[in-house]
Order: structure tokens, then sequence, then C-alpha cells
């Protein structure tokens, strides 16, 4: 299952410039441990024990993962994953 | 020079002073980093003294080399001594209210705003923008047109019609998007990565956030350079309430306050209550929550300094609490009848948490309380509807007679 993964410019230095990964996965945590198999440097920068650090926010298709099943979010075929820092505001 | 560098709050990496808010590494918020270690406490007392009338004779606190140009400046907002809310709420305190609807747009945002702008326009952006529950939008959008710059303002489309109006009148680009602030929010990082706009509250907000400590340095400085025993202060995304604290913080660091930090107690909507349900619960994050509430320019279901306002509410041995719609309506109420002044919902939210506080006794006699009120009720007019009657009569003094008998007296 292909899943376009978008890449926002903090992290781009791992990926070598590219603002999206093509990869496969039926959840948010395969796509994840599937871009961590080709660009290692983001594992440690996106996750902390296993989880995602307390600033980072993963959407699937604009929904944030929290309001889902988190990490075991099911992804259906041609999804987008967007990974984003955690910003306030008001 | 005091402004340093950007450092990142959460792993310490440190980023030059151009338009970042994200760690690389770990994606923590990054922050301002000074260095007062030469500033002279009486020099810079007398320096603020003769300052200007508002935020920027604070300007040797704030992330610039000297004083920025500001035609709309903000600040200096009253700080009025509240004893019939006292009695009202049975406390024996000294108790203050900080009315910052006294500011240009009439809340805050004005003091992170002007901050913003000042920085959009050192580090060359020609167009502002922000994503916004109302307050924010009025204050870039006035800021901007002051400033001579194009702006965008991105707010929920659902957004009380109050604080529509009085954006779009200053010319800006005001965008309504169909969903809640989260995902206003979401959207204006997304693009602030292809637009080359200074998104204050994005890609400026370490700048931005500083803001806020000017209503620390203000309250000081009103009471005498003292500090209060306690505040409340509203939560949305956080920021306020942690940078208040460290206002507090940097003058008791360089001598010009003595003491200790006063206790911090947050107040939420519990329509929207992320920041109130993790100190509850004991969390270190935030659950998200999806707002629904009448205070809407609190309504953040995802609020990034969550977790440090929870750190810091348990460090000061404060609390965060949350009210209901109808406790937000009593709380507007209250302040006007008691003070003259006229909250929005947000300040509802406060009085609203001022009032649990006191009924079940966190305040103790004779402190000093500080109460932030943050926002103009003319903004939120809805929420005071069916609170009271007008009396219709007749042009005649009959008619007025028989509705407001004069009382007989001997």
């Amino acid at each position: 299952m292909s899943v376009t993964v978008k890449i926002p410019t903090q992290l781009r230095a791992a990926t070598g410039g590219q603002a999206e990964l093509e990869v496969a996965g039926s959840t948010v945590g395969e796509v994840l441990d599937a871009v961590f198999e080709t660009h290692d440097g983001l594992r440690e920068r996106i996750t902390q024990d296993g989880d995602l650090r307390r600033f980072v926010n993963v959407y699937v298709s604009g929904e944030d993962i929290r309001f889902q099943d988190g990490l075991a979010t099911q992804i259906d075929d041609g999804a987008e994953v967007t990974i984003l820092p955690a910003v306030a505001g008001g | 020079m005091a402004i340093e560098n950007l450092k990142c709050k959460e792993c310490g990496a440190t980023y030059d002073l151009g338009a970042h808010f994200a760690c690389e590494n770990c994606f923590g918020p990054l922050e301002v980093a000074y260095d007062f270690s030469g500033l002279d406490p009486q020099e810079t007392k007398r320096k603020i003294q003769a300052g200007s009338q508002g935020i920027w004779r604070y300007a040797d606190f704030l992330p610039f080399e000297g004083r920025p140009g500001d035609p709309l400046e903000p600040g200096l907002t009253p700080l009025l001594r509240a004893d019939r809310l006292a009695e009202r709420l049975g406390l024996d305190a000294e108790l203050w209210i900080k009315n910052d609807a006294a500011n240009p747009t009439h809340s805050f945002k004005d003091r992170v705003v002007a901050v913003a702008v000042a920085k959009a326009q050192e580090l060359g952006f020609d167009t502002v923008a922000c994503a916004s529950t109302g307050n924010l939008a009025n204050a870039v959008a006035a800021h901007a047109a002051a400033a001579g710059l194009s702006s965008y303002v991105f707010v929920p489309a659902n957004l009380e019609e109050q604080k529509l109006l009085a954006t779009g009148i200053y010319g800006t680009n005001l965008v309504g998007v169909r969903g809640n602030y989260d995902d206003v929010n979401r959207l204006c990082t997304q693009l602030a990565e292809t637009r080359p706009w200074a998104f204050v509250n994005v890609n400026l907000r370490p700048y931005y956030a500083e803001g806020s400590k000017t209503l620390a340095y203000e309250t000081a400085e009103q009471l005498g350079w003292k500090l209060p025993d306690r505040v409340v202060c509203p939560i949305a995304s956080g920021s306020l309430f942690t940078k208040v604290g460290r206002g507090f913080q940097e003058w008791l660091d360089i001598g010009l306050l003595e003491g200790e930090q006063p206790v911090f107690n947050g107040a939420q909507a519990q329509g929207c209550s992320p920041v109130a349900t993790a100190f509850a619960e004991g969390w270190d994050v935030c659950k998200p929550q999806r707002p629904d509430t009448i205070a809407k320019s609190l309504a953040i279901g995802d609020p990034a300094d969550g977790p440090y306002a929870v750190d810091q509410a348990r460090r000061t041995e404060g609390s965060i609490d949350s009210v209901t719609d109808d406790e937000i309506r009593d709380g507007i109420s209250l302040l006007a009848e008691t003070t003259g002044i006229f909250t929005e919902t947000a300040g509802g939210v406060t009085i609203g948490v001022l009032a649990k506080l006191a009924e079940r006794g966190a305040i103790g006699v004779g402190e000093r309380v500080v109460v932030y009120i943050t926002g103009e009720g003319l903004k939120t007019l809805d929420a005071t509807r069916d609170r009271f009657q007008m009396l219709e009569i007749d042009p005649d003094l009959e008619s007025f007679e028989s509705e407001f008998a004069q009382e007989v007296t001997a």
C-alpha cells in the first residue's frame, strides 16, 4: 500500500532535502518505520522510547492521529501522512 | 548585547535569530535567549521609568537591539483595585484587575503582535499573517495597517461576528476556514513552508511570545516594583501563562524584584480544557480536545505550550481549573457589576475560576492577587444576551412612575 509522507522543512536535512517520501504501510506506525528504514536520522528526531515526541504532530489526510488510534491508526491506499511541529497561537 | 540566539526549550540546541520556531533535532519550541548579566538593576529601573508610555519602555527585555518604531504602541494598561469584587467573593484579600482590554485593538494580543510585526519588518518581510481565534486577527490586521504591511489572517469561519467585523475593517485579507482553530493552525503551519510571509504565531512565534512578558513587567512596576502573591490567568495555548512567569523570573534574576514567583492559577473553559485536564490527571502532555465552548478566544484544543503551563502551575503550587459556559456568563456579569469592566468570554472564564478559588478557600487572608483580563466584552456580545431586561415605557411621567414608584421618605 503506497502512502505519501510529507516532511516539514525542519526535517529535510535528514531526507536530503526531499519534501515528500513514498513508502508502504497500513498503519501510521508501519509507515513511520518504513521512513526510518531509509532515513534513519529521522527516527530520533521524531520519536523517543518508541513513541512520538511531545511536540510532534502527525496527521492522516488532515486529521490528527491523537483523535484516532495514534500510531495504530489505519491508512487507506493513496492517503497522505503529514508530520508537523506543534505550534501554539491564539 | 542582551539578545543572544534562539534556544530549544526541550534539548537546548541553539539557532540564529531568524524566522525559525521548531528545533530540527527534537521539534521542541524555540525561545529567545538573552544575557542580562550586564544590566544594573537601579540603572535599568531609571531607564524604564524614563521610557515610553507602553511596552517599549521594556525594550531591554525584548528581542531587539534598541527600540523599534511602533506607530500603535500597546501596553501600560490600568491595574485597578477591585475591593467590591473581593467583597462579593467573600475574600479578605488585596485584589487587583489588570485590564488588558485597554489596548489598541482591545486585547492583550496587541502586545505580542507589536513585537512580532516589528521583528517581521526587521527581518525584511512585507506580509504578515496569523492563525487566530479572533483577538489575534484583530491585532494583526490593525498593526499591519499601521506599519504599512499587507496581511492575511486565518480564523475559524464560525467566529463571533463582532470579531470578524473588527478585523476586516483594517483592509486585511480575512480568510474564514471551515474548521476549528486547530485546523486553522495546521493549515497555517503548512502555508508558512511555502509562502514568504511572517506568520506571527508560527515562524515568528519565538519573538511574538516574548511580548506577553510585558504583562508581568507592568504588573510589578504598577505594584511599586513588587510581586503579587498570586496571579489568575486564562490559558488557551499556554503561552501567555508561561511568559508572565518568565517575565517575573527575569526581573527576579537581575535583582529588579525580590521574593519568589507568585502562585499561578490557570483558567480554562470546561468545553475546551486540555490543560486543566492534564493538570488534574497528573499528565505531562495534553491530550487534544475538540472545543465546544462560548469562550472561543480560548478554544485551542491542542495547546502547544500546555505542558509548560502545567509545569508552572505545579511548580508554584497553583492549579488549573475550568468553568462551564454558565459560569463564564456569570463571571462576565460579576466583573461588570463590581468593577465597571466589561470583558469578553475569556475574562468570564478567568473570573469564574477566581470565584472557584475563593469558594474553596484557596486564597489566603491579605494575599495580593492579580487577575488578568485579556479582552473586551464588546467583541462577544452574544454572551450577555438575556441576562437582563430593558423596561420600555411611554415618554411621560406616569408611565415612568408606574414602573418605578418612588419610595416615600419620612
